[in-house]
């Protein structure tokens, strides 16, 4: 276990600037989860502190030491790539094997420490096969032991699911918080996807254009996202986002949706007569009777079962389209008119301007997490 | 292909065999003069029947060539050996120095890098003809007209750059995360270039190396101007099978089968390595 400290790092790669003044803290065996789309300088960052990229600007602390001018084969970190990085001509075991061979350690040492890492992800059998040989997810899986092998305190993973199928990638996504656990090392896990980001991290960065826009616990994004863009990188199906300008009227804040006035609970009269986003997530909204109070009428467009819930596409009397998500097997409208409920104290509301989150009245606890 | 036609097969066969004829033929030719005295070559028409005698090579390994003017001294064997020398060491000292080059060329973008590269590379599109003269000034105000150390490094004009470009690809093929997994394993750099770089451009830098090897053997211009008599390789030394008293096709035959024969053999072992090397995707992980 160590610390890791990012101290202002600017990366730039002639006039594009990957990476943004950024600082980041990761404490002792904490597993940070960096989040974001693709080009947002996650791999990047992840490379700069193996040390195999230099940044232009800033400091990499490492166990509170300044690693920032020293040798990737110095800073004593594990890491496995995406594309697992193999060495191809050589077997599984000596992948496996070559940070133990780089500290000299004896011949009975490195057979002891492979098969241990070997036997705990499940690949002892194809030891002696070389990479060609070997499924994708003992690929993934050999890449892991080779990270893993040499027991570093602090382990960068480079969204190791990626290139593996859906079936594998949800077989390890439960058996990683384990395995690294196990391993009581500090974490930095680079991923695209949001709910290998909730599964795994402690806390979550999310990254964009080279800046953390918000860093806190899965929860702390999921329910209080910074800005429009990290609410819909998070959920699926995603946020419904609705243009909407909300109102004060008697004791509350109101929008209105299809002549149906919901009232915001959260928030007060200070965003009135704005120009606001509203942002819905689809399972907090549900189908209604007509008779119910608040119920919105809609038109049932489409229906998509996914596994462990239904999609349906509703359009409101305005044109405005609405997902809806509902556990599978529970029933709702296949098409046609049906009504909606929206539950207004599940309701986000963004500044349409900034696209940032508008401060919710109960919400000043929770937002400490994030970045400024 | 397994569902060919039998008509289709033997029709295959058949262009392939015509093929092999037609690139095999000249050298079968040359096997076959190489075992008959000049008068059976030049007697028209020509035969293939012929009592094979073994003049020609006896001639060139012992150094004394019978014409129809006396016996002349030839220095075949010599020249043979100079040959296989000065490309065995060129080769050599091309590869210590153009593979450590190619990797760097290939692995760090410095300022001017591309420029050197470019400039190594230009030495094999200018013509030879155009140096030689100013060459051979250097050379003698340097003192290395006619010694073994000047013509390896000229032969450097010939093999480095051939090395340099066609490893140089190699390297960089080699995906990157695969040498930062090895640094980051914990090994240095130079570890990580002979661990990782060196077996995985291995492919490559044999069929570099081979190639390297064909085009100091063939040279024939530096040698001429160059080297005297006992320092030249068996392309020069081949002309002195054109006498006074005529050419020596039988002897100049059997001094291509010789001459051929390190080529070939080199070519022919390092083809299987070369097809097993690349076969195996040896790069992609």
């Amino acid at each position: 276990m160590t610390t890791l400290h990012l101290q202002n790092i600017v990366k730039r790669y002639k006039s594009h600037t990957v990476l943004d003044d950024l600082s980041l803290d990761v404490a002792n065996g904490e597993r940070l989860v960096l989040f974001g789309p693709s080009g947002s300088g996650k791999t990047v960052l992840l490379r700069l502190v193996a040390g195999v990229i230099e940044p232009d600007e800033g400091r990499v602390l490492i166990g509170g030491e300044d690693m920032t001018d020293v040798d990737a084969e110095h800073r004593g970190v594990g890491m496995a790539f995406q594309n697992f990085a193999l060495f191809p001509h050589m077997s599984a075991f000596d992948n496996i094997a070559s940070p133990l061979t780089a500290t000299r350690s004896s011949k009975d040492a490195i057979a002891a420490g492979v098969h241990k890492v070997a036997k705990l992800l499940k690949i002892d059998h194809v030891l002696s096969h070389h990479p060609k040989a070997l499924s994708n997810g003992q690929k993934q899986r050999t890449a892991l032991a080779r990270a893993l092998v040499g027991s570093p305190p602090l382990l960068l993973l480079d969204d190791p699911l990626r290139n593996v199928d859906a079936k594998l990638r949800f077989e390890m996504r439960l058996e990683l918080p384990r395995l690294l656990a196990a391993q009581g090392a500090t974490v930095v896990y680079v991923t695209q996807d949001y709910k290998e980001a909730m599964a795994l991290g402690d806390r979550i960065a999310v990254m964009s254009q080279g800046r953390i826009r918000q860093i806190g616990t899965p929860q702390q994004i999921y329910n209080a996202p910074a800005d429009i863009e990290i609410a819909r990188l998070f959920g699926d199906p995603t946020i419904n986002l609705l243009d909407v300008t909300p109102q004060k009227s008697g004791d509350g804040v109101f929008v209105e949706l299809s002549n149906v006035r919901v009232r915001l609970s959260d928030y007060d009269g200070d965003v009135s007569g704005q120009s606001c986003v509203l942002g819905l997530r689809p399972e907090t909204i549900v189908f209604v009777d007509a008779s119910t109070p608040g119920a919105i009428p809609v038109t049932v467009e489409a229906e998509t079962p996914l596994n462990e819930k239904t999609v349906t596409l509703a359009m409101t009397a305005r044109g405005r389209e609405i997902l809806v998500s509902r556990p599978a097997g529970t029933p709702g409208p296949v098409a046609g008119p049906a009504h909606i409920a929206v539950n207004g104290a599940q309701a986000f509301l963004f500044d349409k301007a900034s696209g940032r989150l508008l401060p919710r009245a109960d919400m000043e606890s929770k937002r400490n997490g994030e970045a400024a | 292909m397994d569902t060919m036609s039998p008509v289709e097969r033997v029709l295959r066969a058949l262009a392939l065999t015509l093929v092999v004829v037609f690139f095999m033929f000249p050298i079968f030719w040359i096997f076959l003069m190489s075992f008959q005295t000049n008068e059976t070559i030049l007697s028209i028409p020509p035969s293939i029947v012929f009592s094979p005698t073994l003049s020609n090579y006896a001639a060139l390994i012992t150094g004394k060539l019978q014409t129809a003017a006396g016996t002349l001294d030839i220095a075949f064997m010599r020249n043979l050996g100079n040959s296989i020398f000065l490309s065995v060491t060129s080769v050599a000292v091309a590869l210590v120095l153009g593979v450590p080059a190619a990797y760097a060329f290939a692995r760090h973008k410095f300022k001017g890098s591309e420029d050197i590269a470019f400039t190594l590379l230009s030495f094999r599109f200018a013509p030879p003809l155009l140096v030689l003269l100013p060459l051979t000034q250097y050379f003698q105000w340097l003192g290395l007209s006619n010694t073994y150390f000047g013509l390896i490094w000229v032969y450097q004009l010939i093999c480095l750059p051939l090395i340099l470009w066609i490893v140089r690809g190699y390297f960089e093929d080699i995906s990157a995360d695969v040498e930062y997994a090895y640094r980051i394993a914990g090994h240095s750099w130079f570890a990580t270039f002979r661990k990782i770089a060196l077996p995985l451009a291995g492919p490559g830098i044999a069929a570099a190396g081979l190639l390297a090897f064909i085009f100091a053997w063939n040279n024939f211009v530096f040698a001429l101007v160059l080297a005297s008599a006992d320092k030249q390789p068996v392309t020069v030394g081949a002309l002195a099978f054109i006498t006074s008293s005529g050419i020596q096709y039988g002897q100049i035959a059997s001094a291509i089968v010789l001459s051929v024969t390190p080529t070939l053999a080199l070519a022919l072992y390092a083809q299987r390595y070369l097809v097993e090397g690349l076969s195996l995707g040896a790069v992609k992980g």
